[in-house]
């Protein structure tokens, strides 16, 4: 019982946090519309995608009015909780150097518990960042979602988010520099959103490039989101699905092992 | 044997506590045993291995060897058990300074699991009990390092655990708040059998708190009693006697008489112990020769604590900037 309110109290706290921090959420979004709106603008109107297959398996950039913009979508999604998620590992730190971390260490709370309530906290301000995108991109980037794709595509987008928070919390757990942390998080985040076919269609890659882009699990979501939102897919939706909960599965258990031997 | 001691429990109890960093021994095996209701005082030198050992009794650092049962737990193989049983009020700032003092509070009243009716109350009581009730729903960011001092005292206070650690609770706090505090801290001890193990280098504070205290040095007890017998064992009162050149102090004589010990001499400052200075000191005077001032008083705490660890505490010495800077420095320095 007091570890459920436990774990309450520890996403309340962020929840409360982030509510109070406005400029977070200004801050968290200037990155994803400044490629949206400038590389989505300008790479897109010098490429043609070929080799995607919509639901009437005409190309894009033809006639299924899927704009580079669009197409990028999910993939600047998926950056929006990179970032966002896996620097939240970074409060961790700040956390360490005053005694406010051994303020909730001392609770008699589980480890496993505190790592919940952080993973959950984290999540919600992604989630509420990615909210704001969505209605953003459905009102100026022709984005549409019925309430079951809306669904889906937030789920999904959730599980990635438990992984990759959980990834941020085990490399903050593992770190005593804020500096460290950034030169860590860069060097994770760069390969995970660049090798995801975010920005590009994976079918007609080469082959050591497509090699990288199918073991990198976060390829699996953009693909199902793209999936959701626009209707094209590689991978199938139930296989993007079982990948990204598979990724945070791991990370979750990894994380929670990294947080339980925590040093002060 | 275990049958013997089963009426006294000891609450806390030390075998051979020990931390190392590295090669470096900063408590070294510590045997203590605290009862029930019982307010017990470390006190020690910046350094001394305080923190340390209250984090260890806390599950927050493992020990490197030895161990310590608290509440009848044990801090290595039952450490969550041994975190229900305690509150911990910390050296440094702990409290959430992006929330209210109110919401820090009622966010520890969910950690601990307080029973929610009864929470809303409580903090209520925790926020007038330290005089915050007017300033609780600001953000603690604009909290006086005061106030925030405050507000961890009323968490740590907030879950009533069985055990109460205070890391020098009252570090920069106002007089009036400091006796407030310890009459509070007196009263959970008489009236609810809370054990609290409490550090500080206020000398006076431990004097007027503590039932015992251990007095630890570079991470071993070096003194261990009531304050009250510990300022006995000194031996009397103190002297102090000062001469003005080319007066010079006749030692020989002076130790020659029987009510004098601990004779010490500090350029033109001499200190020595004696039973029943007052009856003693024109006999005192006549053997040491022509002094310039003299006083006499009996021994404090401060006393004790200069003779086992050979310092003053600074904080209590006139130089209290000082010893708050360097204290300050070697807590951001960890
Ligand atoms: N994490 C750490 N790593 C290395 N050394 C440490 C660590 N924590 C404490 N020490 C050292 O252990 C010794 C004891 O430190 P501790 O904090 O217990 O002292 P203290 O008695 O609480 O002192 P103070 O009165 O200044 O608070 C010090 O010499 C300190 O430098
Ligand atoms: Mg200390």
């Amino acid at each position: 019982m007091s570890e459920l309110s436990g774990l309450y109290a520890l996403w309340l706290r962020e929840v409360i946090v982030f509510s109070r921090e406005r400029s977070r959420v200004v801050a968290a979004l200037v990155q994803p519309l400044t490629w949206l709106v400038i590389f989505g603008t300008g790479l897109g109107s010098a490429v043609v995608l070929t080799g995607i297959e919509t639901g009437v398996g005409s190309a894009v950039g033809g006639n299924a009015g899927i704009t580079y913009q669009m197409f990028i979508f999910p993939g600047i999604m998926c950056m929006t909780v990179l970032y966002g998620c896996l620097f939240f590992g970074l409060y961790i730190i700040m956390d360490k150097r005053v005694d406010f971390l051994k303020e909730v260490l001392v609770a008699p709370l589980n480890r496993t518990t505190i790592f919940f309530g952080k993973v959950l906290g984290g999540a919600t301000d992604s989630i509420i960042e990615v909210v704001i995108l969505l209605a953003l991109g459905a009102a100026f980037f022709g984005i549409h979602l019925t309430p079951a794709t809306l669904a889906l595509t937030l789920l999904l987008i959730f599980i990635l988010m438990i992984a990759v928070v959980s990834l941020g919390l085990t490399i903050g757990s593992l770190m005593d520099s804020p500096e460290g942390f950034g030169l860590i998080g860069s060097f994770v985040i760069f390969p995970l959103f660049f090798l995801s076919g975010a920005l590009f269609p994976v079918n007609n890659l080469p082959s050591w490039l497509y090699a990288f882009v199918r073991v990198n699990p976060v390829s699996y979501t953009v693909d199902g989101l793209r999936t959701l939102i626009l209707g094209i897919g590689s991978f199938g939706l139930a296989v993007d699905f079982g990948v990204t909960a598979a990724f945070a599965l791991v990370m979750v258990v990894i994380g929670t092992q990294a947080f339980a031997r925590m040093k002060l | 044997m275990q049958a013997i001691h089963a009426i006294e429990t000891p609450v806390i109890e030390t075998q051979g506590l020990t931390k190392k960093f590295d090669k470096f021994v900063a408590v070294n095996k510590l045997n203590l045993s605290i009862n029930e209701g019982e307010i017990f005082g470390l006190l020690g030198p910046n350094g001394a291995g305080k923190t340390t050992t209250l984090s260890m009794l806390a599950t927050l650092l493992p020990p490197s060897g030895g161990s310590a049962r608290v509440n009848g737990f044990d801090v290595s193989r039952e450490a969550s058990r041994v975190r229900k049983s305690i509150g911990f009020v910390f050296q440094d700032p702990s409290s959430d300074d992006l929330l209210t003092g109110r919401e820090n509070l009622y966010l520890h009243s969910l950690m601990y699991g307080v029973d929610m009716r009864a929470a809303q109350k409580k903090i209520d009581a925790a926020l007038e009990l330290v005089d915050l009730t007017e300033r609780q729903n600001e953000r603690v960011k604009k909290y006086s390092g005061g106030m925030r001092r405050r507000l961890e005292l009323a968490r740590g206070l907030l879950h009533e655990p069985r055990i109460l650690f205070l890391d020098e609770p009252t570090l920069g706090l106002d007089p009036q708040t400091r006796e407030h505090l310890w009459k509070y801290i007196k009263r959970l001890s008489t009236e609810k059998k809370v054990t609290i193990i409490i550090t500080t280098h206020y000398m006076e504070e431990a004097d007027a708190l503590c039932d015992r205290v251990a007095i630890i040095d570079r991470g071993k007890v070096v003194a261990l009693d009531s304050p009250a017998n510990l300022k006995k064992g000194l031996g009397g009162d103190v002297v102090y006697l000062s001469f003005r050149k080319p007066n010079k102090p006749n030692l020989a004589a002076v130790k020659k008489l029987r009510c004098v010990r601990n004779v010490k001499r500090e350029g033109d400052r001499v200190t020595l112990s004696c039973d029943y200075a007052a009856s003693q000191l024109q006999n005192i005077l006549k053997a040491i020769g022509k002094v310039e001032s003299v006083e006499s008083r009996s021994p404090t705490l401060n006393d004790v604590f200069l003779h086992f660890t050979g310092k003053e505490i600074r904080d209590d010495d006139g130089d209290a900037e000082g010893g708050y800077h360097e204290r300050m420095m070697h807590s951001g320095n960890r």
